[in-house]
């Protein structure tokens, strides 16, 4: 069983995320969209959106960084003053998260127009970010000084599958809560494709690295008269 | 693009033939990508120019422009709620009737009646807002004297053009201006929006388009527009499957007051950033000054250089809109203070006073025909606020030109003017006789193909920019899906 949930799902879903949205990405790009409903309703989302966003932006990296330099962070832990700071930081932001979340299902709920735009996906969507969230306050409430237990436990199973040689031990000997959040935050890998949830995978970088304005031409007499740029059997690189 | 606003009967047509053709679907019902508006009025959607509220356009930074509330990092920063975006009832909520009650309902005393229902919802609703909804209502409380142009004029001022005799409206159709800097483009983060090179329309792709929503505040305008059911943003395409198959678009074919003329325009699109950033005062200026003379030897030979059809170069030597535009001076941007170089130009209304009011009499008999032209119904300064930035010597200019046509003509026609009046308003804006036809013909009397002068899109030769058609000769046609490929 643990063996499903710890080794088989991680492997599963991220197989299921990486085929699923270059697939859909690549047959439907028209479905890749943030699909906003600020112009259905505005008032309410600003108050839950922000937040959310921020919050689940910010708690992602913090993942990250405990993934990536669990030494630093350990390091970082050794002074109690910066180990409270973390934490508490970590937690605010948990918290400014899951004040989001609800006041974004409150708003689906309440509003009339947003319950017209709102799919099935998106009702899995707000229960697995609940599910999600509210697993991660509880255990870092509960069980204390997650960023430490993270980075000394947690990341090396994390790296175990990386390796592809899955260590569950230290997973298993974790809280109920601790593993469920794992489990979950799994699924949610696996729903990516399948949910709006794509639209973080086109998150708009490139803005910063463009002019202002684009034009495009379809057709461009010399360039079509250019008859160096013939490129027998693909498409020319005229274009 | 022209529109001749004096020839605009406010009919609609226009904007039912687009409906009909490109926003009659789900998510796009509220959308008029061409709308007529009843000036002075509130618009659609409500108070569209005022930036207070809707931060579109650009502003002027040191040497160059910014947007306004949209860009990399305002834009980026707002990615999750824009505040400045319309929302749906700041268009209107779209509605139908129940009409099978009509046929369901019980028996009773009274008459059954269609109730509306929300094409949003599908809930009945209370309908208070359209997007003509303030159809002819100058003058009246809640639309006219909300216009955003009329904080120009001074209380008294305001007073008289709201005074029943004086009561003055026009209309105004807006489709996409097709602008030059267009802010819409500039302002999507995930670039999908482009001007095209060899027509110069301004599309979304919507493939590309991921919902964030930028253009829509970006666009002073208000031409594009958030589908909520897609999930993507759409706006004027300028019927360009029609135009490049050289027709006109539909609401231009289709416009019963023959208000509407395309045409090519050739520019320097080296110069689009210097002319948006200029100084207020000289911006309509500035933007004609970008237009080509496409007579011009060296302007031809630049053109072609820069592999511009020779189809085209004919098309601009025959462009309605150039003779408007350049050659008459008589047709001006909307707003050009927004600063996205707006491509539909527009022949201001020219309302003249026929009669005068002083105390409880009125007057219908002027000593002329018609007063002068600075004595227009509507004040010059509210002319002024729509399309010149405020200069009210430019609107004078115009409607000087205007009005000296109608006198030669009237004088031509009926002759029973004295001649010195005619001849002394076309010297005064300096036109002769035979440009005075010249107007009097392009506005009144010319055919389709002198009204739309569309160059040929050259589509079959297209398809090379994106495959060797010599690869694939032999292998298209009906019967295959796919290419018909040797097997393994
Ligand atoms: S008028 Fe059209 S081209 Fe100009 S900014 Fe608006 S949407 Fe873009
Ligand atoms: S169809 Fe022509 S005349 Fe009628 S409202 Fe539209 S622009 Fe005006």
């Amino acid at each position: 069983m643990s063996n499903f949930f710890f080794i088989g799902l991680p492997y599963a879903s991220i197989v299921i995320m990486l085929i699923g949205t270059i697939y859909r990405y690549r047959s439907t790009e028209f479905e890749y969209s943030s699909l906003s409903s600020q112009f259905l309703e505005s008032k309410t989302l600003y108050k839950g959106v922000r937040p959310f966003h921020w919050g689940i932006i910010f708690l992602f990296f913090a993942h990250l960084i405990g993934f990536l330099f669990p030494r630093t962070v350990l390091a970082w832990n050794g002074d109690v003053l910066r180990l409270l700071i973390i934490e508490i930081g970590a937690f605010g932001f948990g918290l400014l998260t899951l004040w989001g979340l609800i006041i974004l299902i409150i708003r689906r709920l309440r509003s009339r127009r947003t319950q017209i735009v709102t799919s099935k996906m998106d009702v899995v969507v707000y229960i697995i970010l609940l599910v999600e969230v509210v697993t991660g306050l509880l255990s870092a409430y509960l069980y204390r000084w997650g960023s430490s237990w993270f980075a000394s436990a947690m990341t090396p199973y994390l790296k175990s599958l990386f390796l592809f040689s899955p260590d569950t031990a230290a997973l298993q000997a974790m809280p109920l809560l601790v593993q469920i959040h794992v489990v979950s935050a799994f699924s949610m890998f696996a729903l990516i494709p399948f949910t709006r949830f794509v639209h973080f995978l086109v998150y708009p970088i490139w803005y910063f690295f463009r002019g202002y304005q684009r034009v495009v031409w379809n057709w461009d007499r010399n360039q079509i008269r250019n008859s160096d740029k013939m490129n027998f059997g693909k498409p020319p690189e005229n274009n | 693009m022209v529109f001749h606003l004096d020839k605009c009967i406010g009919c609609h047509t226009c904007s039912i033939a687009c409906k009909n053709i490109w926003t009659d679907r789900k998510g796009a019902e509220y959308m008029w990508w061409n709308n007529v508006e009843t000036k002075p009025g509130t618009g659609y959607p409500t108070k569209w120019e005022d930036q207070d509220i809707y931060k579109g356009g650009w502003e002027k930074k040191g040497k160059s422009v910014d947007l306004i509330g949209a860009g990399k990092l305002k834009g980026i920063s707002r990615i999750f709620h824009n505040p400045n975006l319309p929302v749906m009832d700041n268009y209107y909520e779209p509605w139908t009737y129940k009409y099978s009650y009509l046929f369901d309902a019980p028996e009773g005393d009274d008459q059954p009646v269609a109730r509306t229902i929300s094409l949003v919802t599908g809930e009945p609703i209370d309908v208070k807002a359209g997007p003509n909804w303030d159809d002819d209502l100058s003058g009246s409380i809640d639309y006219a004297r909300q216009d955003k142009n009329m904080e120009t004029l001074t209380e008294a001022e305001k007073q008289t053009m709201f005074q029943l005799e004086r009561m003055v409206m026009f209309y105004l159709p807006r489709i996409c201006n097709h602008c030059l800097n267009p802010a819409c483009v500039a302002s999507c983060p995930s670039g999908a929006i482009y001007k095209r090179g060899e027509d110069g329309i301004v599309l979304i792709n919507q493939e590309r388009c991921r919902a964030w929503r930028m253009c829509v505040t970006a666009c002073p305008y208000k031409k594009s527009y958030y589908n909520w059911n897609t999930g993507k943003s759409e706006k004027c395409i300028l019927c360009f499957p029609r135009v490049e198959t050289g027709q006109a678009p539909a609401c231009m074919h289709t416009c019963v007051g023959r208000i509407r003329y395309l045409g090519v325009m050739l520019y320097d699109a080296d110069r689009i950033e210097e002319v948006a950033s200029c100084d207020t005062s000289d911006l309509v200026e500035r933007q004609m000054g970008i237009y080509l003379d496409p007579f011009d030897p060296a302007v031809i030979a630049a053109a072609k250089k820069n592999g511009i059809a020779d189809s085209t170069i004919e098309s601009a030597q025959a462009s309605p809109v150039y003779k408007f535009v350049k050659n008459w001076g008589i047709a001006l941007p909307l707003h050009p203070e927004f600063r996205t170089i707006p491509n539909l130009f527009y022949v201001p209304p020219l309302l003249p006073t026929m009669a005068s009011a002083s105390g409880d009499v009125y007057d219908s008999t002027t000593d002329s025909l018609w007063g002068k032209a600075e004595d227009t119904r509507l004040p010059l300064k509210y002319l002024a606020s729509l399309f010149t930035a405020g200069d009210t010597e430019k609107i004078k200019e115009v409607l000087r030109k205007l009005q000296a046509v109608r006198l030669h003509r009237r004088d031509v026609t009926v002759g029973d003017l004295d001649k010195k009046e005619a001849e002394e308003a076309m010297k005064s804006s300096n036109i002769d006789g035979e440009t005075a036809d010249a107007i009097f013909r392009l506005t009144s009397l010319v055919k389709f193909e002198e009204r739309f002068v569309i160059p040929a899109a050259h589509r079959e030769e297209a398809i090379e920019m994106i495959e060797n058609t010599g690869d694939v000769k032999g292998d298209t046609g009906f019967g295959f899906l796919n290419e018909p490929k040797r097997g393994l």
